[in-house]
């Protein structure tokens, strides 16, 4: 059987994430994606596919640690991934995914991304185009780290995260 | 002697929805060989095709990156906790 993935994030939060692109452009910009995974939310038999959601639901953007090189590459230290996850668990969330700019580029993974992507996070890139916020698209790596699977972003109305 | 390493998000999906394991190991590298034999799924994620640990993978013993110790040779003792912390990169082209 097929799988969907789709992850639900609100107007408010995917403009926050364009506000931080433009922000830092034309260097990349980086944050966590906090929120709560559901797995297998339920079975669609329109689509003949398990479908698979979760929620954005609060974003801690964080600082691109790449000084080196920030127009084409960012880091996120262990140190803020541990911050981060505190932050998800103090707001009752999990650390569900990374968002990142891609400064002059399409919205798609590049080989680096790949090379360096963890499986299960969602990530979310936006296209910033001379100053400009663009496309945003979400991506989960495979399973046998071959490539990337299109995640759906679904607008949700925001809810308070507890 | 029993190490217990924590397993991060990402990687919980391969290991039964599991957050720890609990391993007899003298070593820092016999605990993550006894958890990816038990999760063979995990291998490719934490190690690259060559068997180096991949330059994302942070290893920590109690807190203390393996990197600055004897790496996975560092010596274990009974009680010893194992943290896999992610890190996070990538970017343009």
């Amino acid at each position: 059987m097929s799988e969907v993935f789709e992850v639900g994030i609100s107007a408010e939060l995917r403009e926050k994430i364009r506000e931080h692109g433009v922000e830092t452009y034309p260097y990349e910009c980086c944050g966590a994606l906090l929120g709560t995974d559901h797995d297998v939310l339920a079975y669609d038999p329109n689509q003949a596919a398990r479908k698979i959601s979760r929620e954005v639901l609060s974003l801690f953007p964080l600082v691109n640690r790449r000084d080196d090189s920030p127009r084409n590459r960012f880091a996120i230290t262990a140190d803020d991934v541990r911050e981060a996850e505190k932050a998800a668990t103090t707001q009752g969330l999990e650390v569900i995914g990374w968002y990142h700019s891609h400064p002059d580029h399409p919205a798609r993974p590049s080989d680096y991304d790949h090379d360096h992507a963890w499986p299960w996070y969602s990530y979310i890139i936006v296209s910033v185009h001379t100053g400009v916020p663009q496309e945003m698209t979400s991506w989960r790596l495979k399973d046998d780290r071959s490539g990337y699977l299109e995640e759906k972003i679904a607008p949700m109305r925001i809810r308070a995260a507890n | 002697m029993s190490v217990k390493v924590m397993i991060p998000t990402p990687l919980r999906v391969y290991a039964g929805k599991r957050d720890s394991a609990e391993f007899s190991a003298a070593t820092v590298g016999e605990a993550l060989g006894g958890l990816t034999s038990q999760f063979a799924e995990l291998r490719k994620h934490l190690y690259t095709e060559d068997g180096k640990l991949r330059a994302f993978v942070n290893v920590y013993l109690n807190d203390e990156d393996i990197r600055y110790l004897a790496k996975e040779n560092t010596p274990t003792k009974d009680g010893d906790t194992i943290s896999i912390i992610p890190s996070i990169a990538g970017g343009v082209s």
